[in-house]
């Protein structure tokens, strides 16, 4: 565990100064952050994505390879908590915004004051009963900031806003119904006037749809489902799909038999971008339902696929599905990254993403052609993706057939990876992907709709892939479709990450250290053992005595910790939709609780 | 896609059963027993909490074919999707020794019907009584909280771990504050 692995190290970097001129610009054949995402820094993190192109990167640089290793704790707050904290802590202006888990507590922490004392919390007072609805512990991604306000969802599905000054609730909008399996959990974008947001509960046949508020009083501007008749998924004359399997009317009805579209799901709970420039906004839709493939013959649009839709209406532009006739839970609603790079010597607007499929795709974000489609996981399932009609290839042997258990699928349910986002260094080009590295066993078997419960018809065991260890932190040539280095951890690694101008690079395991890495070597440059595993998206800003801080959520849980935050038992390996036959040791290394740790140097 | 079963079965609406009649069968869904259990070890006064059985929660949890019939119920009731094979999802395990609302077979009939306030939905009115009685004796077997012959043999289906009659025999903990039981050697 631990140790780099060292595909390529870059001589030159190890005795570079930090602040180096030479490396501060990337080389015009890496990929590079658009202008939207360039700003002058101003040491703030308003949204978890940092930006709307998605880089989760800082210009601040005090902290960095030289420095690093001073890092030291600036102060800690418990957020009473003992669920999974998947969320990124927050800086606008001298104040941090936190937020729980379920009960989705909002803390506003004062960082003007020695030991950043509590301003106020805000308790949006969720129903208990939406907990037997989340299927993957209680978790949240994070609020996000827009015009003095606070937004963020609750499990039981409802949207808030809150003064971020105050305290108070400006506005609140229930979404959904926890009677229909539906909750949130995805942290909310706001795209000029409009809040956008998206249902979860894909595991409970949940139709998935995707819904933009006012963000002065939360209304419903417009709202757009992932599967049913065109009108309903706002697929109308300026719908151009590259593809042609994508092409024809109403192929969320035609790609379904008769009415499973209706349960169908397509949940929309992970990451949002945004293009200014082409005003598109880029979301991915979950898996369809239920997971048992063969309930659900055909291609399931739209499901497991990425929507480009204008930001103003709602109105879809293109689709690429990542997944047609998903076999596996393979959700496509991770992190979307917005870059410009030269690909075959013209200039393209891509979107990167890595996907659960086990792909890191890089899309032409205007049209929706897939440039390049290239694995960072081991693969069995898959094989690839057809370039001429996008099409990802499978291996028929790993497809599920009723009451058998199929061996030996990988990536898992989960997927190669799962929401939890990458980062991406203006500075040095590369991706930084947190992943896993797992197999599985799968049995379909006939599921049951009852409205309320979960609608899965499969049974799964998961457990370490190649070579043993269960996560591994990747630098990415995103060009070259290939990784740089990686570092192999013994559990799923299932933070997020941070790039920095520093040079530095964060993640968290679940073990509990938080690292601090080397962005061109992969070298552990710093690291901290927190009071529980970490499954948070680390933040960094410039507080307000100028100096630069790092902070994480630390507080086991999420699918892959709910073992330990839901005390589940570890002699029944299909716990947990299977990741417990994978994560019964975790028992042994690490406790519940959730814990803000914020660091810097001295 | 199968439709819910208790639609089936509550269209076999057999005559209601008289109190006294031990040979249980199909209830329609509203009938209900009625059994007085407390929740809790602790009562006011010094005589400890009023408990009445009538004898119908052993005679589920003693009998195999009861069991099984739980077994299957279990699982088309989408108990098994927020609890897996007793070892927990969205909601707590069921093989563990560690009760939150009673780990009696009469408490966890009441859960059932009831729902519980974390997310247990209430069963109430869609599964029919004896149905629930069944389901619950199955409950009881994950922990072995019942005869070894009763308890089911090894699953056909994938292998979540050792088969209930294979584990050793449950106990009972009120409350939610201890961790699940140490594994079982494999
Ligand atoms: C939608 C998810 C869901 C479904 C479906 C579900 N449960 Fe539960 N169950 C829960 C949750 C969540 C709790 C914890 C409730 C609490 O703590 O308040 C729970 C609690 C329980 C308990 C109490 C455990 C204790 O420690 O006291 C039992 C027993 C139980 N469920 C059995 C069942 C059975 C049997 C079924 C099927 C008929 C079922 N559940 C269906 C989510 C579910």
């Amino acid at each position: 565990m631990g140790g780099a692995r060292l595909a390529l190290v870059l001589a030159v970097s190890l005795t570079l100064q930090p602040a180096s001129p030479i490396l501060a610009q990337p080389t015009s054949s890496q990929p590079a952050a658009p202008h939207f995402a360039m700003g002058p820094e101003d040491g703030q993190w308003t949204i978890p994505q940092k930006n709307y192109a998605s880089t989760r990167y800082s210009d601040l640089s005090e902290i960095n390879i030289e420095t690093v290793k001073n890092l030291q704790v600036a102060f800690t707050f418990s957020t009473g908590v003992n669920k999974g904290h998947e969320s990124a802590p927050l800086v606008v202006g001298g104040t941090m915004y936190v937020l729980s888990p379920y009960p989705n507590i909002l803390y506003a922490l004062d960082l003007t004051q020695p030991g950043a004392p509590m301003k106020w919390q805000y308790n949006p007072k969720p129903a208990a009963a939406a907990q037997g609805v989340a299927c993957c512990d209680v978790v949240n991604r994070g609020p996000t900031f827009a015009n003095g306000r606070i937004f963020f969802t609750t499990l039981d599905a409802h949207v808030v806003a809150v003064n971020a000054e105050t305290g108070e609730e400006v506005w609140r909008t229930k979404l959904g119904d926890i009677n229909r399996g539906e909750t949130m959990t995805m942290a909310p974008l706001v795209v000029k006037d409009k809040v956008i947001v998206g249902i979860s509960g894909g595991e409970y046949g949940v139709r998935g749809w995707i819904q933009a508020l006012n963000i002065e009083d939360g209304t419903s501007v417009w709202k757009a489902y992932s599967t049913g008749p065109d009108q309903d998924v706002k697929i109308g004359p300026n719908f151009k799909p590259f593809y042609d399997s994508d092409k024809g009317a109403d192929l969320g009805v035609t790609t379904w038999p008769a009415d499973a579209w209706q349960q169908g799901g397509g949940t929309v709970w992970g990451w949002l971008s945004y293009d200014p420039d082409l005003n598109l906004l880029y979301h991915g839709t979950g898996n369809p339902g239920p997971w048992n493939p063969n309930q659900r013959p055909g291609d399931n649009k739209w499901t497991a696929g990425i929507f480009a839709r204008d930001a103003d209406t709602g109105e879809a532009r293109w689709f690429y599905q990542t997944a047609p006739h998903d076999l596996h839970d393979w959700d496509n609603i991770n992190e979307m990254i917005l870059l410009d790079l030269e690909w075959e010597g013209r200039p393209r607007k891509v979107l990167v993403h890595p996907g659960r499929t086990g792909f890191v795709y890089v899309i032409d974000r205007t049209t929706g052609e897939v440039l390049s489609a290239k694995p960072f996981h081991a693969l069995t399932a898959v094989t690839g993706v057809d370039m001429e009609t996008g099409r990802l290839q499978v291996n028929s042997e790993k497809e599920p057939v009723n009451n058998r258990v199929i061996r030996d699928i990988c990536p898992t349910a989960p997927g190669a990876k799962d929401w939890n986002p990458s980062a991406f260094s203006h500075k040095t080009g590369l991706l930084y992907i947190p992943h896993m590295n797992m197999c599985m066993d799968w049995e379909s078997v006939e599921p049951n709709y009852i409205a309320g419960t979960p609608y899965l018809g499969a049974e799964v065991r998961m457990y370490p892939g190649p070579g043993g260890h269960m996560g591994e932190f990747t630098a990415w040539d995103i060009k070259e479709g290939k990784e740089l280095w990686t570092i192999n951890e013994r559990f799923p690694v299932w933070s997020g990450t941070l790039a920095t101008a520093g040079d530095v690079v964060f993640y968290g395991t679940m073990d509990g250290w938080f690292k601090a890495v080397h962005a061109r070597t992969g070298e552990v440059l710093w690291q901290f053992k927190t009071s529980s595993g970490i499954i948070g998206q680390p933040t960094t800003y410039r507080g307000p005595d100028g100096k630069q801080y790092v902070a994480i959520l630390s507080g086991v849980g999420g699918w892959a910790g709910s073992i330990v935050s839901g005390d589940l038992d570890p002699r029944d390996g299909t716990a947990a939709l299977g990741f417990v036959n994978a994560m019964r040791e975790l028992k042994n290394v690490t406790t519940k609780g959730g814990t803000l740790y914020v660091f810097k140097l001295p | 896609m199968k439709h819910l079963p208790l639609i089936l079965l509550s269209a076999i609406l057999l005559s209601a059963c008289e109190r006294e009649d031990r040979e249980y069968r199909s209830n329609p869904v509203t009938a209900e027993t009625e059994e007085k259990i407390a929740l809790v070890p602790l009562s006011a006064g010094p005589s400890g909490p009023t408990e009445h059985r009538s004898g119908l929660g052993k005679e589920y949890e003693e009998n195999a074919y009861h069991i099984a019939q739980g077994k299957k119920f279990y699982v088309w009731f989408n108990c098994n999707g927020c609890h897996a094979n007793g070892g927990g999802g969205s909601g707590p395990p069921l093989m563990d020794d560690r009760w939150f609302y009673g780990g009696q077979i009469e408490n966890i009939v009441q859960t059932i019907r009831e729902g519980r306030p974390n997310g247990m939905p209430s069963f109430r009115g869609k599964i029919p009584d004896d149905q629930i009685w069944q389901i619950a004796a199955y409950v009881r077997s994950m922990g072995r909280n019942v005869p070894k012959a009763a308890a089911p043999g090894r699953n056909d289906d994938m292998h979540s771990g050792p088969a209930e009659q294979r584990r050793p025999p449950g106990e009972v903990i009120d409350g939610g504050q201890v961790p699940p039981a140490a594994q079982m050697p494999q």
